[in-house]
C-alpha cells in the first residue's frame, strides 16, 4: 500500500517530481499524438500543407538573400545555403511560440487533473520535432536535386538539433510559466519570433557578419549571444560541409546561453508550477 | 481496521484576492506599476491584498472503503478540498497522507478535444485521468457499451449531442480503476435515466470496496450512495460522521426559519423577474413556521419591464431533498409594466411538517423569464394541535395528510 503514498504539504511535491514524470510519459505521447492528429483535421489537403508552408518559407527567404546580395561561399546553392538555416529556425520558432502558448492552451487540465505541468509543453515541443522531420526530408531531396552530398560532419547534425531543442525548450519553458500569471507574454512572444529571424542568419550568413569591417566587435559579441546563431552555423556546417566556416568562440557563446536558458526556464517553471491551477 | 487511507490534518487552503476592483489576470504593468509605488511610499504592495479562506484547519480520516459525501453550499470549500486531495493546488498549511492510487473526476469530459472522433477522445481522455494505453484497449468495449454510442465511434465528438458526449466522457472516467476515487458534482449534467445509470455504476464501484469521495448538492444521491458525511461551512469542516446525521445537520442548518425572502434582480436583465416572497398565514400575517393543516399563502411580488403576452407565474413545492410535491400555474395573462403581486393560496392539500423548498418560475409564452429553484423555504410545525383539519390523524403517515374516502361495504 505504502506504494502510491503520497503526502501533500506546503511544497512538499518537489521529492517524487521526477520519478512522476517518468509515470506519466504515456500522456506525454498522448498529448503530442492529439496536437499531431488535430492538427490537419477539416482541412481540405491535409497534411501537405506541412510540406507547402517550409517550401513557400524556403522560397522568400532565398529570394531575400539573393536581393541583398548576401554572400555564398563556394559553388554551394543559395537554396541549399538558406534551406539548411531554415529548418532549424523554423523549429526553433514554432516549438518557441507553441510551446509558451501551451499553458494557457491547456487551460481546461491544468485546473482540473493532475500531472506534472512540464509535460505540455515539452510535448508540443515533440510535435514541432516532427514538423521538423518532415522538412528535413524536403531538404534531403532538395540535395539530391542539386547532387550535393553532405560529409562526415553530418554525424554531428544530431548533436545541433538537440541544442535547438535545448533552446527551444528553455526559452519556451520559461515564457510559459510567466505567461500564466502574465498574459502580456501572449503579444512578447511573436514579437520575439518576428525579431529572432532578423538577427539570426537564415537569409545571410554568419560569415557576413564576424567578416564584415564596418560592424563593430561589441555588437558581433552581441549577435554571437543568439544561441540560434551557433544552432544554424552548426546545420549549414554539417550540411554543407567545410565550404562552410564555424566560428568557434561564438558557437562556444551560443552553447552557454541555450543551456543557461533551459536551467533557468526548468528552475522558473519549477517554482511557480504549484500555483499554475490557481492563477491561470 | 487498518490505518486510514486519506488522513488530512489541520488542511488550510487560503487564496489571496485583490480587494480593488480591477484585471482578472493580473498584467506586469500592474506589478511594475506597484513595485514603482512601493518605491516611493513605504507601503507594501500586499496591503491591498486580502486572504481569503477556502479551507481553514480541516481535518478528518477516511477509512479505506469508505464511501463519502461532502456537502455544504456553494463556496463552502467542497472543489477547494477535491483540488487539494486530487494535488491540483497545493495546502497553504497542513498536511495530507495518502495512501493508494486516486482517480479525480472534477469535470465530464476534461480534454476532450471536439474535433477528435469518439474513439480517439476515449484513448486521451482515458491517458488524462491516468490509465495506460493497454487499460484502455482492455476497457474500450465496456466503455462505449456504456456510453451507447457504438454508432458514432468515427464522428468528431463536436457533432455529439450534449447527451451521448456526456455519457462517453462519464462512460470512461467510470472505468477507472483506482484505489480512491474523488468526483465532483458530475451527475449534474445528463437525462434522469443517465444519472440513474452513473448512480448504480458508482454504487457498484464503491461495493467492490474502493474508497469514494463525492461532492454534490443533489441530497438524495448523496444519501444513496455514501455511508459517511462531511459538511464544510465557509471552509470550516462543520460535521463529520455517518451520512444521515450530517445531512440532516446540514439542512436544519440551511433553512433557519423565515417568513420573507427576497430576491436580487437578475444580471441579464429579463422582461420580468420576482422581487420577494412571503409566507402568510390564513389571515395574510407573515409566518415563519405554519401549523400543520392550517392555511397558508404565498405572496410572490415581482415587476415587469415590458408590455407581456402570454404571462404565466408559477410556484413549485418540494422536499428538501429536491422530490417535486406540487406545481401550481397562474392563468396566461397580458401585462403592462409595473409592479405585480401573486397570490397563492393553499387549498385543501396537507403537508405533514418539516420544510418544503417552494420554487417560483415566470414564464412569457412558454419561455422562462425568470427562474428561482427554491429560493424560499416553506416551514410546517407540528405544534400546533391538529385542529386545522380534523381529518387528519397522524402526521408520519406521509409527506400529503389528507384522507381519501374510504368506503366498507359487506359483500357476503
Amino acid at each position: 500500500m505504502s506504494k502510491h503514498r503520497i503526502v501533500l504539504e506546503p511544497g512538499s511535491s518537489d521529492r517524487r517530481y521526477w520519478q512522476d514524470l517518468w509515470t506519466y510519459r504515456g500522456l506525454f505521447g498522448f498529448l503530442a499524438w492529439r496536437d499531431i492528429l488535430v492538427r490537419y483535421k477539416q482541412t481540405a489537403i491535409g497534411v501537405l500543407w506541412s510540406i507547402i508552408r517550409p517550401l513557400l518559407t524556403l522560397g522568400v527567404m532565398a529570394f531575400l538573400g539573393w536581393l541583398f546580395e548576401s554572400s555564398v561561399p563556394g559553388d554551394t546553392p543559395r537554396l541549399l545555403l538558406v534551406g539548411a538555416a531554415t529548418l532549424p529556425w523554423t523549429f526553433f520558432s514554432t516549438a518557441f511560440s507553441e510551446s509558451a502558448n501551451s499553458l494557457i492552451a491547456n487551460s481546461n487540465l491544468l485546473t482540473k487533473v493532475y500531472f506534472p505541468r512540464l509535460i505540455v509543453p515539452a510535448s508540443t515541443v515533440i510535435v514541432c520535432l516532427i514538423d521538423f522531420l518532415i522538412s528535413f526530408a524536403i531538404l534531403a531531396v532538395l540535395m539530391a536535386v542539386y547532387r550535393h552530398a553532405p560529409g562526415i560532419e553530418i554525424l554531428a547534425l544530431p548533436l545541433f538539433l538537440l541544442l535547438a531543442l535545448v533552446t527551444a525548450l528553455g526559452s519556451g519553458l520559461l515564457i510559459a510559466a510567466l505567461n500564466v500569471r502574465y498574459r502580456d507574454f501572449r503579444y512578447i512572444v511573436p514579437f520575439i519570433v518576428q525579431f529572432g529571424l532578423y538577427v539570426s542568419p537564415v537569409a545571410f550568413s554568419s560569415a557576413d557578419i564576424f567578416g564584415s569591417a564596418r560592424i563593430p566587435e561589441a555588437l558581433k559579441l552581441l549577435y554571437a549571444m543568439n544561441p540560434m546563431v551557433g544552432v544554424i552555423d552548426g546545420f549549414r556546417w554539417c550540411l554543407l560541409g567545410s565550404s562552410v566556416q564555424l566560428y568557434l568562440p561564438g558557437f562556444a557563446i551560443s552553447v552557454g546561453i541555450s543551456l543557461l536558458l533551459l536551467a533557468a526556464g526548468i528552475r522558473y517553471f519549477r517554482r511557480t508550477e504549484r500555483g499554475f491551477a490557481d492563477v491561470i | 481496521m487498518a490505518a486510514p487511507i486519506i488522513t488530512v490534518e489541520r488542511l488550510s487552503k487560503h487564496y489571496r484576492l485583490r480587494t480593488e476592483a480591477g484585471p482578472r489576470y493580473t498584467a506586469l504593468r500592474d506589478v511594475i506599476a506597484e513595485r514603482a509605488k512601493g518605491l516611493f511610499s513605504r507601503r507594501r504592495p500586499r496591503a491591498t491584498m486580502e486572504e481569503f479562506k477556502a479551507l481553514d484547519e480541516v481535518s478528518f480520516t477516511v477509512e479505506a472503503g469508505d464511501r463519502v459525501g461532502i456537502i455544504g453550499r456553494n463556496g463552502a470549500g467542497k472543489s477547494t478540498l477535491l483540488k487539494v486531495l486530487s494535488r491540483i493546488t497545493e495546502p497553504t498549511k497542513g498536511r495530507v497522507t495518502i495512501d493508494g492510487r486516486v482517480a479525480s473526476l472534477l469535470e465530464v469530459g476534461t480534454g476532450f478535444h471536439p474535433e477528435l472522433t469518439g474513439r480517439e477522445n476515449i484513448f486521451l481522455n482515458g491517458a488524462i485521468l491516468g490509465m495506460s494505453r493497454a487499460e484502455i484497449a482492455a476497457r474500450f468495449d465496456e466503455i462505449i457499451a456504456f456510453a451507447e454510442v457504438e454508432r458514432f465511434l468515427d464522428t468528431p465528438v463536436k457533432r455529439y449531442s450534449s447527451g451521448m458526449y456526456v455519457r462517453l466522457a462519464f462512460a470512461v472516467a467510470a472505468h477507472l480503476e483506482p484505489e480512491i476515487l474523488i468526483v465532483d458534482e458530475v451527475l449534474a449534467v445528463g437525462d434522469a435515466a443517465f444519472q440513474r445509470k452513473c448512480l448504480g455504476k458508482m454504487e457498484s464501484v464503491a461495493g467492490e470496496g474502493r474508497t469514494v469521495l463525492f461532492v454534490s448538492h443533489q441530497m438524495d444521491a448523496v444519501q444513496r450512495l455514501c455511508n459517511k458525511g462531511l459538511l464544510l461551512h465557509q471552509g470550516r469542516l462543520a460535521a463529520n460522521g455517518p451520512m444521515q446525521e450530517v445531512i440532516k445537520h446540514y439542512l436544519q442548518r440551511n433553512a433557519a426559519a423565515e417568513a420573507e425572502f427576497h430576491f436580487t434582480a437578475p444580471p441579464d436583465g429579463p422582461a420580468a423577474h420576482a422581487t420577494s416572497a412571503v409566507i402568510e398565514d390564513g389571515s395574510g400575517h407573515p409566518a415563519p413556521e405554519v401549523p400543520i393543516g392550517a392555511p397558508w399563502r404565498v405572496r410572490v411580488r415581482f415587476t415587469v419591464n415590458r408590455p407581456l403576452e402570454g404571462f404565466v407565474i408559477a410556484l413549485g413545492v418540494s422536499t428538501l431533498l429536491d422530490l417535486p410535491i406540487r406545481t401550481t400555474w397562474s392563468k396566461a395573462c397580458a401585462l403592462e409594466p409595473g409592479r405585480y403581486e401573486a397570490l397563492f393560496t393553499s387549498d385543501g392539500i396537507h403537508l405533514t411538517d418539516g420544510q418544503y423548498k417552494l420554487i417560483i418560475g415566470l414564464s412569457e409564452q412558454g419561455r422562462t423569464l425568470h427562474y428561482l429553484p427554491g429560493p424560499a423555504t416553506l416551514s410546517i410545525s407540528d405544534v400546533s394541535d391538529l385542529a386545522g383539519d380534523s381529518r387528519i390523524v397522524n402526521n408520519r403517515s406521509g409527506l400529503l395528510l389528507n384522507q381519501m374516502e374510504t368506503a366498507i361495504q359487506r359483500i357476503s
